[in-house]
């Protein structure tokens, strides 16, 4: 029985208190180790998608602030929690003030399912996507209420979008996975990289797998509001969107979030799809810490698909975004379905 | 069409009666028959030296002339290209350029009034649409104001801006330096 | 019924206005739109001007001739050459002045790479209005270019005043030929990369075909010129019709696209940026030789009468409208600015579309706000 990280620390602590003490010790001592390693992971990830921009503009991007500017983004953090907060008249206060706390908070409660190694995992829930797509569901609300209680009608028309297009493509990113649950037969998330030591469930479930991953690498990319898909920030059109009155600190969570959410995109492409912190062929099978490695290479490869998304194609219209999901994604994602359920019953699928 | 042509044909629109021709265009009957008895002094060309037929129109006949230039077939002026407010001192009028694009030529239209209290034009927005713009501009600066504009207001400027600025007479001791 | 009723009461739509700018990414500058939506159709636009008004026009009136060319630059920044071109030839049709053949192939050279350097900046908006950030700054790399050609010539890289009533204020750089010629060489390459980056994108094409469309007789009668003007169809390139400086002794194409929305519009300029090479590589290797100025007097005074001058700038048919009494300055001298015609076909186009039609709409009209304002 492996160890997980949780009950790892548990134990540890065990030796020093009582029981319960040390489970909610444990607790919060990984409460605050994951929100330590995920905000300095968002910042880095903001540094990587501007120095990725940068490469793809012609640009250098910043290089100066510490190595290769790796301090850049922390200097920008600093910046932003000195900065004041305003707000504008008549805003709904409690409502502004609560949303970013919303779309931060979901995002960050996603993290704990996803499995790093074998035993870097905090939470393995035995229904982890079904989990999943419920919480990522949450951070719509946070824009919602950001848009709508910051009383500015950009910002409305930005969180109406959102609401829309979360809603839409909440479907396609929920009925791609279940398509690859019906390869593995469990939500599980641990049992799902299980699977997959017969071969990646994108080999495994071959051509539905492809079509079930582009589906979700399109609606994963709409979920996250980023470009393509952007309606709801549409600088050119919205000033900013939902986040236009925020500023400081509170602008900066949706700011992460908005990177942690890619990063969660693309980790669950990473367990679902591509074996997690499995190695190609097993290569690396007998150094278990190396899963770390292979975990983040394929997730940042993923990361790195999304940000060239952004920098390379021009933004959908609103109806155009809708057109796409309800008339091509998802009649194609249910075809798809039955596809992969027929493959399963025949048994026709690849195993190494 | 040459100066010269347009200088004829549009001559002919509005025979003298005092020397009356007899070779009367048709369609002269046609958009006079509304207007009884056409007055010989509506219409003047005027020389100002440059390369366009110079047309000075009378307030009045205005509307009725530019939309004969603009559905006659002969002379089809269907792109107002510039419409200048002027103040001449004594009085304020509008200059209008006119061009075909299917023939290719060009005319000058004006017409001065000399009310300065309260110039009235008719507006030619519902013949070019671009004189919409065109007309609000004048009005901004020239304080002319123009008959049947859908939606005169001042566009460069504030609503209550005092007086306006484009005229000779227009005084700004602070923000105005003439050397 | 009651119910019903009470419950269609509540759930009817109802319009609202939004204040677009003037502080606004898309408005490019300080321009501002009153917009009526219903949700996010737009049922009217109207612009309200005057964020950046100078008063161009009456400034004109203080100021000599010489000063005059310094404010026009100011107007339509991005075509600053052929602006000052515009007032120059005004002038010196109606002094009857003789200017060299070397001034008409200079200038002309200049006016075609200003439209160029234009259209380049125009490109990068154009994506970025429409979503693709990247696009800035491949327009922008070769839009340097140009200002550098410029920098060695004129000392200047934006406004460059580089007419004078009668010539041009230098001779050109030593540099000049040779580096106009590598930079027609480089952009020769990059016209297929910005198709291929842009042009040919789905979401680019599914955004802009269709969308905010202008036919022929609107575009007549609302005045509209240049390539917004071409892009609906209408034949009005006043380089064909009423040739200026050196454009007589060219041949090159009408650009034409029949189908009068963003996408025809977007292509227009995309074939100018060819048009405008060939018109360079025609005349960089003609450049005959004589002087680069003839010399008028210190006070330009102009004769009695009206002078009017067209010029086809980046965006369209600039005219230079004099009223002159004899003296030193002009007694009324009025721009004809092709952005202000060409923003009163806005409402025409956009109402009815979608907020991002209206933004998309907006990039191919290519307005820039002092030239609409003055």
């Amino acid at each position: 029985m492996p160890l997980s990280i949780t009950k790892s620390i548990q134990e540890m602590l065990l030796s020093m208190m009582s029981e319960s003490a040390a489970y909610y010790a444990a607790m919060v001592v990984v409460a605050l180790l994951y929100l330590g390693i995920f905000a300095i992971a968002g910042l880095f990830l903001v540094l990587l998608e501007r120095r990725i921009a940068a490469w793809f503009q012609l640009r250098i991007g910043p290089n100066r602030v510490g190595f290769q500017g790796l301090l850049q983004t922390m200097a920008d953090a600093l910046k932003l929690v000195s900065k004041e907060l305003t707000g504008t008249d008549r805003a709904d206060k409690f409502l502004y003030n609560l949303a970013p706390y919303f779309v931060i908070i979901s995002a960050l409660m996603a993290l704990g399912l996803i499995p790093f190694t074998k035993e870097f995992q905090a939470f393995d829930i035995n229904i982890g996507i079904f989990f999943l797509i419920a919480i990522s569901s949450i951070g719509v609300i946070g824009i919602l209420l950001g848009g709508w209680a910051s009383n500015n009608k950009f910002a409305l028309i930005g969180a109406m979008r959102s609401g829309v297009q979360t809603i839409s493509y909440e479907l396609s990113v929920g009925l791609s996975l279940l398509t690859m649950i019906l390869l593995t037969g469990s939500l599980q998330l641990s049992e799902i990289v299980e699977v997959q030591k017969g071969g990646w469930l994108i080999v495994q479930g071959h051509i539905p797998a492809i079509i079930a991953f582009m589906i979700y690498m399109i609606a994963g990319t709409a979920e996250t509001n980023r470009a393509p898909f952007d309606m709801v920030e549409a600088e050119s059109e919205l000033g900013a969107g939902f986040h236009t009155e925020y500023s400081g600190m509170k602008f900066a969570y949706f700011f992460l979030a908005e990177f942690i959410n890619m990063f969660l995109i693309a980790a669950i492409a990473t367990t679902v799809f591509f074996g997690a912190w499995l190695s190609p062929f097993g290569i690396t099978e007998s150094i278990p810490w190396l899963g770390v490695f292979w975990f983040l290479a394929k997730t940042l490869l993923l990361v790195f698909l999304m940000m060239w998304f952004r920098w390379t194609f021009p933004r959908l219209r609103v109806d155009q975004l809708l057109t796409l999901e309800w008339k091509y994604l998802l009649p194609i994602n249910l075809v798809n379905i039955v596809v992969m359920a027929f493959i399963v019953w025949q048994n026709l699928i690849i195993q190494i | 069409m040459t100066n010269e042509a347009l200088r004829i044909l549009i001559s002919s629109w509005f025979p003298n009666p005092e020397f009356e021709t007899k070779s009367e265009p048709v369609e002269v009957a046609e958009g006079a028959a509304s207007k009884a008895i056409i007055n010989p002094n509506l219409l003047e060309f005027t020389e100002e030296g440059s390369q366009f037929l110079n047309v000075l129109v009378k307030p009045e006949n205005l509307h009725e002339f530019m939309n004969k230039l603009k559905t006659n077939s002969d002379t089809c002026f269907d792109y107002l290209f510039c419409l200048t407010g002027v103040d001449w001192g004594a009085e304020l009028g509008i200059v209008y350029h006119l061009e075909s694009t299917q023939h290719r030529h060009n005319i000058v239209v004006k017409v001065k009034t000399e009310d300065r209290e309260n110039p009235t034009f008719d507006s030619v927005c519902d013949i070019w649409r671009t004189a919409e713009f065109h007309e609000r501009e004048v009005f901004d600066f020239f304080g002319i104001t123009f008959n049947n504009h859908p939606n005169l207001k001042r566009l460069f400027l504030t609503p209550e801006w005092d007086g306006f600025p484009l005229r000779k007479d227009y005084v700004d001791e602070i923000n105005m330096v003439i050397k | 019924m009651q119910e019903s009723a009470t419950l269609n009461n509540s759930f009817k739509s109802e319009e609202y206005f939004i204040n677009m700018g003037p502080q606004h990414p898309a408005t490019h500058g300080v321009l501002r739109l009153l917009l009526t939506i219903d949700g996010e159709i737009i049922k009217k636009v109207e612009p309200d001007l005057g964020y950046i008004h100078r008063s161009i026009e009456k400034m004109c009136e203080r100021d000599s001739y010489q000063q005059i060319v310094h404010l026009t630059d100011r107007m339509d920044y991005l075509s600053s050459h052929i602006n000052n071109e515009a007032v120059c030839l005004t002038v010196e049709n109606a002094l009857e002045l003789e200017i060299p053949d070397r001034v008409k192939v200079i200038r002309t050279i200049i006016g075609e790479l200003t439209r160029i350097a234009s259209h380049c900046l125009w490109w990068g908006v154009m994506g970025m209005d429409v979503g693709a950030l990247t696009t800035y700054f491949y327009g922008f790399r070769d839009r340097e270019m140009i200002n550098d050609i410029f920098e060695e010539t004129c000392g200047a890289r934006l406004t460059m005043n580089y007419n004078v009533p009668g010539g041009l204020m230098w001779d050109i750089h030593p540099n000049f030929i040779k580096r106009v010629k590598d930079f027609v060489a480089h952009f020769k390459t990059k016209i297929p990369e910005y198709n291929k980056l842009l042009t040919g994108n789905i979401i680019f094409q599914k955004r802009t075909k269709g969308v905010g469309v202008l036919s022929k007789e609107d575009a007549i009668s609302f005045g509209v010129s240049g390539p917004v003007a071409r892009g609906s169809g209408y034949s009005c390139d006043v380089r064909k019709y009423h040739p200026y400086s050196a454009l007589d002794k060219v041949t090159f194409n009408e650009v034409l696209e029949a189908d009068g929305d963003t996408f025809a519009r977007y292509n227009v300029r995309i074939r100018e940026l060819w048009e405008s090479l060939s018109i360079i590589e025609q005349l960089i290797d003609n450049i005959p030789d004589g002087e680069h100025r003839v010399k008028t007097n210190a006070v330009i005074k102009l004769p009695k009468g009206e002078f009017y001058q067209k010029v086809e700038t980046a965006r369209g048919e600039l005219g230079v409208y004099i009223i002159s009494t004899g003296t030193k300055n002009p007694y009324r001298m009025k721009f004809r600015s092709p952005g202000f015609s060409n923003l009163s076909a806005l409402n025409h186009m956009a109402v009815g579309g979608k907020i991002g039609d209206l933004v998309a709409t907006m990039a191919t009209l290519d307005l820039v706000i002092p030239d609409i304002d003055r």
